[in-house]
């Protein structure tokens, strides 16, 4: 590269060293206060990050040292039916039957809608409504839970009378925590559907409806999949509004139109509020005094491997299909 | 397939397949394909479309239709009829330090979350690896994972005994203050501790919506500030927080919502109280909303409920207010950054 | 003020792709000196290696020296926040903050490193860089309004005033005109020749008329094909260049037969 150096004169000179010294001290940093600043600021970034790990570990981790205590197939395939006191039996068999049912029934009502709403926003929506539509489902998705479930119980007490509990109020309450979930994710996913393979199916004369069924909904199934599961995922662990609307049993129901469920989230809470139980000890009967505690760390224990479940079948749906989809 | 192709925009696919491209056919045609199947398929989504609005107003039509005998029922007549309904109280004078002990219960959980929450947001966007980033966000994410009843089991049996030492301390050393006013409970089932259990809960909502706007800070801006000699954090405050600001209020808005209308955590935690009290150090003092519907609804007679679902009508009112405000700056900003 | 820069056998890269290789070059102090090239050909990297903003993409990465008087910018005991503080840059797109006014758009260097500073001594300065910059009788009466209502001409010299206002000793400039209007060059263009009496310049351009005009020096770069690298091919005097380049690629370039 010395050929391309110029004349001597500008190349050669060496540098003067007292205008090194000077440059060298410009150089050597910003003050010691701001890099110090710099410095603590990255900590505190660290460290905020650090600190919201805490109570995910904390929680993560005594909820698998308490819920293995009772965590067995016994547990999970019998009821609570003629279990009383300190007793050590009893397990959530009738609760988890109640909660797949409840959030079933939630998905059949809320899996449509919020998939034909989706459609209608991403397919036809323009003009005031769909703006209305968009706000709306936002706004929705921040009614509280138990405001849900003091709408479903409104709504089938105005039908049925008050006093009504059921299953299917239950998944009434769910499907309005859930619709606008399902709608936000599916929307998201059809838009993703290129534009080019509905003018592609277009052009080949398919009607338009023909065209969303089969090309835009075949396209992003994979992508509808995964949201749905992550909305139920996000249903399933809802407590307050089961709690007031579908009541506590201790019996098998497998009818949602018929009675009281128990469902896994209320079980939780059910076995916490009955609290520890008063243990004499002249029976010769096996009394624990903190059954209940441990059959609720148990349960919650089920509860987050179905939600963790749940989201990990949805991300690997996701993973499976969609090379062959999208991207 | 078509892989190149970018996301389609916002925009709808195009009106109908016959395009203009020919002149003769069209007409015909465009009414043809709006027949039938075609349209009924139109009308079912739109419909689906209205019945979220219709949904909506339902919940409000509702809660007002079953509230309406506590509405119009004197305070005497509740407090007859009504088992736990306070002697000589109406229902404004009822209702009032539930909502007191609900926006006080949240406001504190938002003042402990929105710090960690911006915190992580800018670890995650701005300090973290990038490969690690999406990684990082994905394990907040869990955090909104857990069942709040999960939550509530953990902050009423595993909690208590680590925080009530520091909430003494707090008495002790800051007991001056009417917020940290003691003696501190020694069961720990007071507000504080609900509040940090709250913002547990909406850390990742906040932290989500935070990051995404933190994200899109132009790197011009980011460039400018670095290429006038700023350290890392002076650039995040001259060029990412100034930009992000608008998006941090409305994820705390967000936040809040959840907040106030949380109710195991609340209901599995909280000593209850109806008091208009500061000290959430000491138990029996608040009680939310929520969480005082979900103690009394299993047990109430048909005014009693009416009564609860009347409060719930004043939590829904709330939380839709601040929804909205959340969701409108949200969308104000969403055009602002489209104009660029 | 102004420094003497001296680059030697500098490779830049990106992850482990190899972006501009093996480049030498003297930029005089108080001088002008623009870089030309077809796209891509690394001449907007290469000057981001000059004040150590190139590293700021995560995997980006050097090798060899970039000495200002003898002292290499890369060095252990150098802070690369201190380089950016002394070697300004003004960028292709102009970029004031949005949220700021023009006062404190022309003070947002300085207040990062003297927060104290009097509020006569701040309106003086505010005053004097924007002199510096041409801009002061367009905008003295609405100091106070976001400098994003300016034209883009008026917001890129805004930039400038925002760099010289730290007082530099180099200012370096990526295509400060390519988004700009032919009178917004001009403008740009006189303000560069009265810079030169106290700042050392660097100026990468797409236009050669432009690099004929404003320039001292210039130096050419190079690519020789997609995915290889850049390369210097030939650096001198502008005159020279223009007239009698002394080699074959430099020649094509400015008379316009490829790039």
């Amino acid at each position: 590269m010395s050929a391309l150096s110029t004349s001597p004169a500008r190349g050669a000179s060496a540098p003067d060293p007292e205008r090194t010294a000077s440059v060298r001290a410009l150089l050597r940093g910003a003050d010691a206060g701001r890099r110090r600043k710099d410095r603590t600021m990255t900590v505190l970034m660290w460290s905020a990050f650090g600190l919201a790990m805490v109570p995910l570990v904390s929680v993560a981790w005594t909820v698998v040292v308490h819920g293995m205590e009772r965590f067995n197939v016994y547990f999970l395939t019998h009821s609570m039916r003629g279990v009383f006191g300190g007793m050590d039996a009893g397990g959530i068999y009738h609760a988890i039957l109640g909660t797949l049912l409840i959030t079933l029934g939630a998905a059949v009502i809320s899996v449509p809608i919020g998939l034909l709403a989706a459609i209608y926003l991403v397919e036809y929506g323009r003009g005031p409504l769909a703006r209305a539509v968009t706000f709306f489902v936002d706004v929705m998705t921040g009614i509280p839970s138990i405001v849900a479930g003091l709408f479903a119980y409104a709504l089938f007490a105005v039908i049925f009378g008050p006093g009504v509990r059921m299953g299917i109020v239950g998944s009434v309450a769910l499907s309005v925590l859930m619709i606008p979930v399902v709608v936000r994710s599916c929307e998201e996913m059809l838009r993703l559907v290129p534009n080019e393979l509905r003018e592609a199916a277009y052009a080949l004369g398919v009607p338009k409806w023909l065209t969303v069924v089969r090309v835009v909904l075949r396209t992003s199934i994979a992508g509808i999949t995964t949201g749905v599961m992550l909305a139920v995922a996000r249903v399933i662990g809802e407590t307050a509004p089961l709690l007031i609307t579908v009541g506590v049993v201790d019996s098998i129901n497998g009818n949602l139109f018929e009675g009281r469920m128990m469902t896994l989230p209320v079980y939780v809470y059910r076995q916490y509020s009955q609290g520890l139980v008063p243990c004499s000890n002249v029976t010769d009967v096996v009394c624990i005094p903190d059954i209940n505690y441990d059959r609720a760390w148990a349960a919650a224990l089920t509860l987050i491997l179905i939600v963790m479940l749940l989201n990990l079948v949805g991300r690997l749906v996701t993973r499976w299909f969609a090379p062959k989809t999208l991207r | 397939m078509t892989t190149t192709a970018p996301p389609t925009t916002p925009g709808p696919a195009p009106g109908g397949p016959s395009g203009a491209s020919r002149p003769g056919a069209p007409r015909r045609r465009a009414r043809n394909t709006d027949r039938g199947v075609n349209r009924a398929f139109r009308w079912t989504a739109t419909g689906a479309g209205g019945l979220i609005l219709a949904v909506l107003a339902a919940v409000a039509i509702f809660l007002v239709l079953r509230a309406w005998p506590a509405l119009t029922a004197g305070g005497d007549v509740l407090g007859e009829e009504v088992s736990w309904f306070p002697e000589g109280a109406s229902l404004l004078s009822f209702v009032g330090p539930l909502v007191f002990g609900t926006l006080l219960a949240a406001a504190l959980s938002l003042l402990l979350a929105t710090p960690v929450a911006m915190g992580i947001a800018l670890f995650i966007s701005h300090y973290a690896p990038r490969r690690l980033a999406s990684t990082l966000g994905y394990v907040v994410d869990l955090l909104a994972a857990i069942p709040s009843v999960v939550y509530g089991l953990w902050g009423s049996l595993v909690l208590p005994p680590i925080v009530v030492p520091v909430w003494s301390w707090l008495a002790d050393t800051l007991g001056w203050f009417p917020l940290f006013a003691g003696p501190a409970s020694p069961t720990g089932r007071v507000l504080l501790t609900v509040a940090l259990v709250l913002a547990v809960m909406i850390l990742p909502i906040i932290t989500a919506v935070s990051r995404e706007v933190f994200l899109q800070t132009p790197k011009l801006h980011e460039e400018a500030a670095l290429a006038l000699g700023a350290t890392r954090w002076e650039m995040i405050r001259t060029a990412v927080i100034p930009f992000g600001r608008s998006g941090v209020i409305s994820a705390a808005m967000l936040g809040l919502g959840r907040a106030l209308g949380e109710t195991m955590a609340v209901l599995m935690i909280l000593s209850p109280g109806l008091l208009y009290s500061f000290k959430i150090l000491q138990a029996g003092q608040q009680q939310t909303i929520a969480a005082n519907i979900a103690a009394d609804f299993p047990e109430a007679n048909p005014l009693g409920v009416s009564t609860l679902i009347a409060t719930g009508l004043a939590l829904f009112v709330i939380t839709l207010l601040v929804n909205m405000g959340a969701r409108a700056i949200v969308a104000r900003r969403k055009d602002f950054s489209g104009a660029n | 003020m102004a420094q003497r820069i001296d680059v030697k056998d500098l490779n830049i890269y990106y992850g482990d792709f190899l972006a501009v290789q093996d480049v030498g070059m003297t930029i005089d102090p108080k001088s002008v000196t623009a870089f030309i090239g077809p796209s891509g050909c690394g001449k907007s990297t290469f000057l981001r290696t000059l004040n150590r903003m190139h590293e700021v993409i995560p995997g980006a990465r050097v090798e060899g020296t970039v000495a200002m008087e003898g002292v290499d910018l890369y060095g252990d005991d150098v802070d690369p926040v201190a380089v950016r503080r002394q070697v300004g840059m003004v960028f292709q797109r102009p970029n004031p903050f949005p949220t700021m006014s023009i006062k404190e758009n022309v003070l947002a260097g300085v207040k990062l490193n003297n927060k104290r500073i009097s509020k006569s001594d701040a309106e003086d300065l505010v005053e004097s860089s924007l002199r510096g910059a041409n801009l002061w009788n367009e905008v003295k009466d609405r100091l106070d309004r976001p400098g994003s209502g300016l034209s883009g001409g008026q917001q890129q010299r805004l930039c400038i005033a925002r760099a010289i206002a730290v007082k530099p000793q180099v200012l370096l400039m990526d295509e400060p005109c390519s988004a700009l209007d032919p009178i917004s060059t001009l403008a740009i263009e006189d303000l560069i020749a009265e810079l030169k009496d106290e700042y050392t310049i660097v100026i990468v351009t797409h236009n050669m008329q432009q690099a004929a005009r404003v320039s001292d020096r210039t130096a050419f770069f190079n690519i020789a094909g997609t995915g290889k690298p850049g390369r210097l091919i030939e650096m001198d005097d502008t005159a020279t260049m223009f007239s009698s380049p002394s080699q074959q690629a430099t020649e094509d370039y400015i008379s316009g037969r490829f790039g």
